[in-house]
């Protein structure tokens, strides 16, 4: 499958800043089941160069400027070749060892109630027992946005009953750590949601480690496995960890930020060279 | 009872310390207390007035100073060389490792999830060449005596050891007043400390820089304990102070922001904890650091210096493990012992060090500065049932190690020369090669029989000397 | 040198003259108060409005000088207070410490509590004790600098920024009193007026100075060269900038290159030279001060620009 995105970051700023400085996990990750077919990471149309790949394998990027402006636009596009997988990850050019990812946070501490929901799954063999977990977080936390920060805690959101992909995929590793189950933060695009509602917004979703499968991707907002119309874009052990773009400002305080992520199937190949010609 | 350094079995006092013994008789008791008045007079009119080993306190606190200095013999010091490069090598090595393959943790000499589980551990560095695979250019290793031959590791400071301004002004001032003790030229200067730290800094340039490596050092600012001793080190190694809005990157390189302009900085001996290097690579909370500082290291523009993560070798749960690392890496026996540690995240120990708890000394694996540790010989039943609980209640956050018949050092006290017990600090530089002073920073407890040597407990500093012949 | 340590320096050396200044205010308020009529005048308005703090006052009608006091002596929220002056001159002070002398951080350390805890009526009791105290602090430093300071580029910075405050603030004093010192406004004539000028020359510490250039005849317009463009006392403007463009080239030379703000310099003190022999009040003296004002105002700017602040 081929899909097209345009995901669009903008950053208002009170006064003018005089110093901007941004991380941007911005790069389709290289594997087996996605490759970019061109990709192009712009701020305020400057082209941003792509870093060597990090310690968990995923591109970045860094935009440094000085001088007044009032206005920070991240532009992230091109096109991503899919394969379904059936949510097996594979194919990273740089892995970091797994224990790693049992490491909890400040925003996955695994507190009693997660334990007891972890502890209370009956499936022996990993993968349905990790579809059961899916399935349990979505029960536990019902889709809602506007209820959760993205400072919100896996514990807290369980406790609310309520949040967001977030909450969901923070909830899921965290719960699957408890287990001894090496589980990470994934950030990236989804083409739609199980309703066809297509995302306006970066999706989130967790990849557990399953011994002779390596990584499998699970989605708990949708209760599926990852599939042709994900991209992935970056991983962490939590949102902080993996989110697709850091900043920091100096000289004025940020008073909007917008998002628009378009995703859509892209038009075929020939086409797309006729418009690269013109 | 401890050995005193001073003495021989027999109770005369060893050669090393001859001079010493022959100046305090000719100085007599009177006259070296007023000379150690104006010893302090001068250190607090120059205002040397820091913490050590980031213990907190009031920065502007006067170190008490000892005037009479801890001597090693040309012996023992080449020993101690010996032993200090050895463990320098060991650590530097055991970092390379674990931030690749991670073999020893392969071979099952370290369980892996005490490494990559622990905070020290970066994931961020997982990869990465620093150049020349340094990662820790200054280590500092506490040590202490408990017999004639007998020299064990108290415990490693593999990021930022501080304290090295005190062996230089300990030793300037002692120069300073009693030019006559040096005249003859036995001992072994230190004064080169700062020019090999600066070619050990210059040597670890990133592959981005060209020509001379320009130097800087990262303080976190005024308000910083240690602030004194970062000033004194840049004015003598002649290299900017820098704090981190000082700072900042542009392509890929750090410049420094100076009235003429950017200028680029090549190597940054950094005095500023991992998590306030750079808020965009390591806490996101932290308004801190230079941003972007973590990519510009990574991708070769410029050399942080110890490297991040570098923390994870001093870890005292890592402790234990160095005589192994030492074997694993160089094929050789440790030449300095460690102390016997019981690790309470062990079934074993935990019962052990419970059961033993009145006879042992317990430390937080994340403490330092001597406090929340434990001594149960000089503690009551109570408050060692208060620790047991502690431990109980989180027993990997501590380890056990049993009372060390520490030795004693001759030191000013108000009737004549007192035995109190010290530790030592030397600071081995790694760069392309290694470089160690023959000297360090001798920590001593003021208070008879104390144990605790930090400043913040009543501890002091004096004058090391190594003799040359 | 860093620019950090350079802006530092700028502007401790600037706050410590401002506390000077603002005492030296505060001292020509209270010899105004005394002299008959000053009630109608509302001197201490006056006082307000040259250090720019008039928004500070709390109600309207007559400024009495307990307000003045607690806004310009104490009130730490008032950046031109003296007590925020020396604690901001003492702060930049402190960050860069390791490029003062012994003796000038001290002068700097002693002085920033010396007002913690004194309310406006222990100082009004003692005003012109603690006003002295202020001007001799600023002097020991001073002195320190001058005697003990490495001549790199950070002393030249201290300088400007002393120079740059000592200027502007002489600037200020004319502008606010520049109708005592015009032949046509209707309160002149008489014995007040001639208080009122040299109420004026003693806040500057110029009184026998002045007499020394012009003896003993006061005329507004000898008045006003003097405080311009004399170039022999130390408060006029004119002997302000010229130390500031001495500075300046010492800067230009180091860092290779002259920059906008050498020629600021120099334009403001040849507008000075020229306006000699009552060409100000010809000119109009409001106008002829504010532009001044503008330039020295565009002069730091173009200094922080220019090193980078």
């Amino acid at each position: 499958m081929e899909l097209a995105v345009r995901h669009q970051t903008t950053y208002r700023y009170a006064t003018p800043a005089n110093q901007v400085s941004l991380l941007l996990r911005l790069y389709p990750s290289l594997l087996d089941c996605q490759r970019a077919r061109s990709w192009e990471v712009t701020v305020n149309g400057t082209p941003v160069t792509e870093f060597p790949l990090n310690a968990f394998g995923d591109g970045e990027g860094f935009y440094h400027r000085r001088g007044t402006f009032s206005e920070m636009e991240i532009v992230a596009t091109g096109t991503v070749e899919t394969q379904e997988r059936h949510g097996i990850v594979s194919g990273f050019l740089q892995e970091a060892p797994l224990p790693i990812f049992l490491r909890q946070t400040q925003l996955t501490q695994p507190e009693a109630a997660i334990r007891a929901l972890a502890r209370s799954l009956t499936e022996s063999e990993p993968i349905p027992r990790l579809h059961a977990l899916s399935a349990r977080v979505r029960e536990a936390i019902t889709y809602e946005s506007g209820i959760t920060t993205a400072a919100t805690s896996a514990a807290e959101a369980l406790a609310l009953g309520r949040g967001v992909c977030q909450d969901h995929t923070h909830l899921f590793v965290s719960a699957a750590r408890s287990l001894g189950i090496p589980a990470r933060y994934v950030s990236g695009y989804l083409l739609a949601d199980e309703a066809g509602h297509a995302l306006r917004e970066t999706h989130a979703w967790a990849e557990a480690w399953v011994d002779g499968l390596g990584w499998v991707g699970f989605d708990a907002t949708n209760g599926l496995c990852v599939t042709e119309m994900y991209v992935r874009l970056c991983s962490g052990l939590d949102a902080h960890d993996a989110a697709p773009v850091r900043g920091s400002v100096y000289g004025t305080t940020e008073i909007g930020i917008q998002a628009d992520v378009m995703i859509s199937l892209a038009a075929p190949s020939g086409s797309q060279q006729v418009q690269q010609q013109q | 009872m401890s050995f005193f350094e001073m003495h021989d079995p027999a109770g005369s006092v060893r050669d090393c310390y001859a001079e010493v013994q022959r100046w305090i008789d000719d100085t007599g008791v009177a006259g070296l207390h007023r000379r150690l008045d104006e010893a302090e007079a001068i250190f607090r009119r120059i205002g040397i007035t820091f913490a050590v080993y980031g213990e907190g306190g009031d920065p502007e606190r006067l170190i008490p100073f000892d005037l009479l200095p801890r001597i090693f013999s040309r012996l023992e010091w080449q020993r101690l060389d010996q032993g200090i490069r050895q463990r320098a090598q060991a650590l530097n090595a055991f970092l390379y490792d674990v931030y690749h393959r991670g073999e020893i943790l392969r071979a099952g000499l370290i369980p892996q999830d005490l490494v990559y589980q622990n905070e020290a551990f970066r994931p961020e560095m997982i990869g990465f060449d620093p150049p020349g695979r340094v990662y820790s250019h200054i280590v500092g290793i506490d040590i202490v005596r408990t017999g004639p031959d007998r020299f064990e590791v108290l415990e490693d400071n593999c990021r930022t050891p501080s304290g090295v301004s005190y062996m230089l002004e300990n030793r300037e001032i002692m120069t300073r007043m009693f030019p006559d003790l040096f005249s003859r030229g036995r001992v072994t200067p230190v004064d080169n400390y700062p020019a090999q730290l600066l070619r050990t800094l210059k040597e670890v340039a990133p592959p981005a820089c060209t020509g001379d490596p320009v130097v800087v050092l990262l303080t976190p600012g005024s308000l910083n304990s240690a602030y004194y001793e970062h000033s004194y080190l840049a004015d003598l190694m002649g290299i900017e102070l820098v704090e981190p809005v000082d700072l900042f990157v542009e392509d890929g390189r750090v410049w420094k922001k100076t009235t003429a302009g950017p200028k680029a900085v090549d190597v940054i001996y950094r005095r500023i904890d991992d998590d306030y290097l750079d808020p965009l690579a390591f806490r996101p909370d932290s308004l801190l650091g230079v941003p972007g500082l973590f990519h510009a290291y990574r991708s070769g523009g410029v050399t942080l210096c110890s490297a991040p993560g570098a923390g994870i070798a001093d870890d005292k749960a890592i402790y234990v493990y160095v005589p192994e690392m030492i074997r694993f890496y160089l094929g050789e026996e440790p030449i300095l012992a460690n102390i016997p540690t019981w690790q309470c995240g062990t079934k074993d120990g935990l019962a052990y060090v419970l059961e033993h708890l009145s006879e042992l000394v317990a430390k937080e694996v994340h403490g330092s500065g001597g406090y929340g540790m434990l001594i149960g010989p000089k503690s009551t039943a109570a408050e060692i049932a208060t620790y047991a609980d502690r431990i109980r209640a989180n027993p990997s956050g501590f380890i056990a190690q049993p009372t060390l018949d520490l030795s004693t050092v001759p030191t000013l006290g108000e009737a004549g020369v007192v035995r109190r017990h010290a530790d030592f600090r030397p600071y081995c530089l790694v760069g392309k090669r290694m470089r160690l002073v023959a000297g360090g920073l001798t920590r001593v407890a003021l208070t008879e029989g104390s144990l605790v040597v930090n400043s913040s407990q009543g501890g002091g500093v004096k004058d090391t000397w190594v003799l040359r012949d | 040198m860093l620019s950090r340590t350079a802006d530092n320096l700028f502007w401790m050396a600037r706050y410590l003259e401002r506390a000077e200044c603002t005492a030296r205010l505060l001292t020509m308020g209270q010899r105004m108060a005394v002299l008959p009529g000053s009630a109608y005048r509302d001197e201490w308005r006056s006082v307000l409005r040259v250090t720019g703090c008039e928004s500070f006052l709390k109600g309207s009608g007559p400024v009495s000088e307990a307000d003045v006091v607690g806004i310009l002596l104490l009130d730490p929220e008032n950046p031109a207070s003296i007590q925020s002056c020396l604690v901001r001159a003492r702060a930049n002070g402190r960050s860069v410490r390791t490029k003062l002398t012994q003796e000038m951080w001290e002068a700097l350390n002693m002085s920033w509590r010396h007002f913690e805890g004194c309310t406006v009526a222990d100082a009004l009791q003692e005003l012109p004790v603690h006003l002295d105290w202020v001007k001799t602090r600023a002097s020991v430093f001073r002195g320190a600098m001058e005697t003990g300071m490495m001549r790199h580029a950070g002393h030249d910075f201290a300088r400007i920024g002393g120079a740059l405050e000592r200027a502007q603030m002489t600037l200020r004093l004319l502008d606010v009193k520049y109708y005592v010192l015009l032949p046509e406004t209707d309160v002149v004539g008489g014995g007040r007026d001639h208080y009122q000028w040299t109420s004026v020359l003693h806040a500057l510490s110029g009184i026998r100075a002045y007499h020394h250039v012009y003896g003993g005849v006061h005329t507004p317009a000898q008045i006003v060269d003097f405080l311009m463009v004399n170039r022999t006392f130390p408060r006029s403007v004119a002997f302000c900038v010229d130390q500031m463009r001495t500075h300046l080239v010492r800067l230009a030379k180091e860092h290779g290159a002259r920059s906008s703000c050498n020629e600021t310099a120099d334009e403001l003190f040849a507008l000075l030279k020229a306006g000699r022999n009552g060409v100000f009040i010809e000119r109009g003296l409001h106008e002829s001060v504010q532009h001044c004002l503008l330039l020295t105002n565009r002069l730091a700017t173009e200094i922080a620009d220019s090193y980078h602040f």
